[in-house]
């Protein structure tokens, strides 16, 4: 039989254990603390740190009160009125102090909130409007890319022409990019509705994924049988987006 | 020369010596006693126990900040090197893989001894293992620590390191399933794991002893906490060993997988001089070799500063000596094999790459390599070399060298010159490079001194079995005597 060695001194603290019965209580306390502690960590950090909470609705306050809502959905302006580069160049262009004097010249040319607005145009300093939607540096977002395929600015932007002050709606973060990389069909629309942020929302699920996929087999990127095709796998190559 | 050992270690206190044992003779017929004669149940504790029991002595004061001063350099280079960025380093293209990753294989390489005394030997039977396992175990998970911290730190941006785990995350893509390097994450992770539980596991019996033995408050509920209410009833005995085997079970595959899937980060790469089918034994052998070079460079000192001679005995080494002398000779038939597939294959850059390796710009740590690792350990073919102490002491340290320059060979010779020769270059490693390896050492001491200081350094209760045992063998082999001369008498007296 193996059995402890006793202590070849005279222990004053005696054999065994010197722990309280309480210990097992404050034991099973621990276990508990600790698996509860666990999974409140968990859930803080998955919901806490999505980019859904940390991201979407970004709202800062611009230099001017001017209402995308006002002037998009009453008025009617069409995006490319003022975001003119959009069809040709990654970026799209914020206008210049010109366009708003287009008509800020007749229409109310004395209001005070239009101040910065002739000030800029006086001085021919740009009007400091403070970017919404910022990705980050190593992505190579390209908006003619998208826009001239049939991707409509409502897909990323929402429904701008009813935001009184333009907030971030999605999360613009990778996964919810790759999403639509992914299948692209259900937010694919004929090119020349890519601006008309209200159109065929009305449809349903199946419309859209049905109407999304003969524009990608127009694209290319799916063949006539509707397999993705090579060209379908660099929507999600890495040197895609990132350079 | 007396007094300097009472000053280096003053706990070996009159009346426990430990003599050196040369239990090194065979006996057909009979089983050579492991341990020194003259130790009994309570000889073994007492001698263990007061390692971690007395004032720590001058000479464990002496190591311990040696180490810690080395570990310090570690403290102040990975800070720097996290700030500045990978540059402080000397990778570069074509070598991208530099020190980091030399060193991250060779400490894996040494973790690999623990599991196999402690998992593989037990299932053998192998009694000679228990003087040594905990040891050579608590080596393990060190060296894993070590080695766990070079893919920290070699992904560049350490905050990101997280990315070599399989969360879900923001950008919804997982890390790449079909890569190497994902499932050295889950191999190296898995037998951390695994060793920690079995070395803790292990454990608790003696954990318990310590417990019983300890005099102070403190020191009392510490091991109390520690030894998880161990009590030593029959019941959990019964539990406790078959737990124990069950673990030693799950335990010894993962001795064999692990360096499997540290040699397919080369293997299943492209690079000429890597992408071989020899790697994962190649590698296994190599780590065994690697580890148990290790386990004897710090059990030749430390049974001699804690005065364990007559625990952990001349046998032990030997046999450990022998080991090596074979997993040294698997290395050296695999550098052979090597140079036989570069030819046989026909294929041009292959071929280069071996000639490369043996004459080209890297040609001096090759042959360092070979000479540490295939050279110094024939020398234990002699009796009285794998017996005697300082051999075997500096056979360890240039096994270790030897080994540490085999990664290197691997590692740097083939990225160095590789497919395309107007890319080829020179690998220099800078002062942090070195830095970081002394302080990967200095963390490996320092770590391993701890150990030395707080926890039974040899695994008592099993050498209590192994005393048990050679007791019953001793009586056996005396009536077994007595009776052929009784049964010869009335043999003689019918004729």
């Amino acid at each position: 039989m193996r059995e402890q060695e006793s202590s070849s001194g005279s222990s004053t603290l005696g054999r065994g254990t010197v722990l309280p019965l309480w210990f097992d209580q404050l034991l099973k306390l621990l276990a508990t603390g600790g698996a509860v502690t666990g999974i409140y960590v968990v859930l803080l950090v998955f919901f806490g740190a999505s980019p859904k909470t940390i991201a979407s609705g970004y709202m800062p306050e611009q230099p001017i009160p001017y209402s995308h809502a006002l002037h998009v959905g009453e008025l009617g302006l069409d995006c490319r009125y003022c975001h003119t580069t959009v069809e040709k160049a990654a970026f799209a262009a914020i206008p210049p102090t010109q366009t708003c004097m287009n008509c800020h010249e007749r229409v109310f040319p004395e209001s005070p909130d239009l101040e910065p607005v002739r000030t800029s145009f006086a001085t021919g300093l740009p009007v400091n409007w403070v970017k919404v939607h910022d990705l980050p540096d190593y992505v190579y977002f390209n908006h003619s890319a998208h826009v001239t395929r049939g991707i409509s600015c409502v897909s990323c932007h929402g429904r701008i022409d009813r935001m009184v002050e333009v907030y971030q709606h999605e999360p613009l973060n990778m996964g919810w990019c790759l999403r639509c990389h992914r299948n692209p069909a259900r937010n694919l629309r004929p090119v020349d509705r890519v601006t008309d942020l209200g159109w065929g929302l009305d449809r349903s699920e199946e419309e859209k994924d049905s109407q999304g996929r003969e524009i990608m087999k127009g694209l290319g990127l799916l063949d006539t049988e509707g397999n993705p095709t090579e060209r379908m796998t660099l929507l999600t190559n890495c040197s895609t987006c990132h350079r | 020369m007396k007094d300097l050992k009472g000053f280096i270690n003053p706990n070996l206190t009159p009346g426990w010596e430990s003599p050196e044992t040369l239990n090194t003779w065979d006996k057909p017929g009979s089983r050579t006693p492991l341990i020194g004669a003259g130790n009994t149940d309570a000889t073994v504790t007492e001698k263990v126990c007061r390692v971690i029991e007395g004032p720590p002595t001058i000479g464990w004061i002496i190591f311990f900040l040696i180490s810690a001063s080395a570990l310090s350099l570690l403290g102040i280079l990975v800070p720097y090197l996290i700030f500045t960025g990978v540059g402080v380093w000397g990778v570069n293209n074509p070598v991208g893989w530099g020190y980091a990753i030399v060193n991250f294989v060779f400490w894996v390489g040494i973790g690999h001894a623990g599991t196999l005394i402690s998992a593989i030997l037990f299932l053998f039977r192998q009694k000679w293992r228990t003087s040594i396992n905990r040891a050579a175990e608590a080596m393990t998970i060190f060296a894993v620590i070590c080695a766990g911290l070079f893919p920290g730190i070699h992904v560049g941006r350490v905050w990101f390191a997280y990315w070599m785990f399989p969360i879900p995350n923001q950008m919804e893509l997982w890390p790449n399933f079909r890569s190497p390097l994902l499932w050295d994450v889950f191999a190296v992770g898995t037998y951390f794991t695994v060793s920690l539980l079995f070395w803790y596991m292990g454990m608790l019996p003696d954990l318990a002893s310590v417990r019983d033995r300890a005099k102070e408050k403190i020191r009392k509920v510490a091991y109390s906490v520690l030894s998880l209410g161990w009590t030593g009833s029959n019941r959990q005995w019964h539990n406790y060993e078959r737990a124990y085997l069950l673990l030693a079970a799950l335990a010894t595959p993962l001795v064999l997988s692990v360096h499997s899937v540290v040699s397919f980060d080369f293997a299943i790469s492209q690079v000429p001089g890597w992408h071989s089918t020899i790697f994962p034994p190649y590698f296994v052998a190599g780590a065994i070799f690697s580890g148990f070079a290790m386990v004897m460079t710090l059990v030749v000192p430390a049974r001699h500063l804690f005065g364990l001679k007559d625990v952990i005995t001349m046998r032990h080494l030997e046999n450990m000596n022998k080991i090596i002398m074979v997993t040294g000779m698997i290395v050296g038939y695999a550098y052979l094999v090597e140079f036989f597939i570069a030819w046989y294959s026909g294929n041009e850059v292959e071929k280069f790459t071996f000639l490369n390796r043996a004459l080209g710009p890297y040609a001096w740590a090759y042959w360092i390599m070979v000479s540490c690792n295939v050279l110094t350990p024939q020398i234990f073919w002699f009796k009285k070399m794998r017996t005697n102490l300082k051999v075997m002491f500096i056979v360890s340290i240039f096994v270790n060298i030897g080994m540490w320059f085999e990664r290197f060979v691997i590692v740097i010779s083939s990225l160095a010159n590789d497919y395309l020769p107007s890319a080829w270059d020179y690998y220099r490693p800078t002062i942090v490079d070195v830095g970081i390896l002394i302080g990967s050492f200095g963390l490996f001491f320092t770590l391993f001194s701890l150990f030395c200081r707080f926890l039974p350094f040899v695994a008592m209760y099993e050498v209590k079995g192994v005393i048990a045992g050679q007791e019953h063998a001793e009586r056996q082999e005396e009536s077994a005597g007595s009776s052929t001369e009784e049964g010869a008498s009335p043999a003689t007296a019918m004729t």
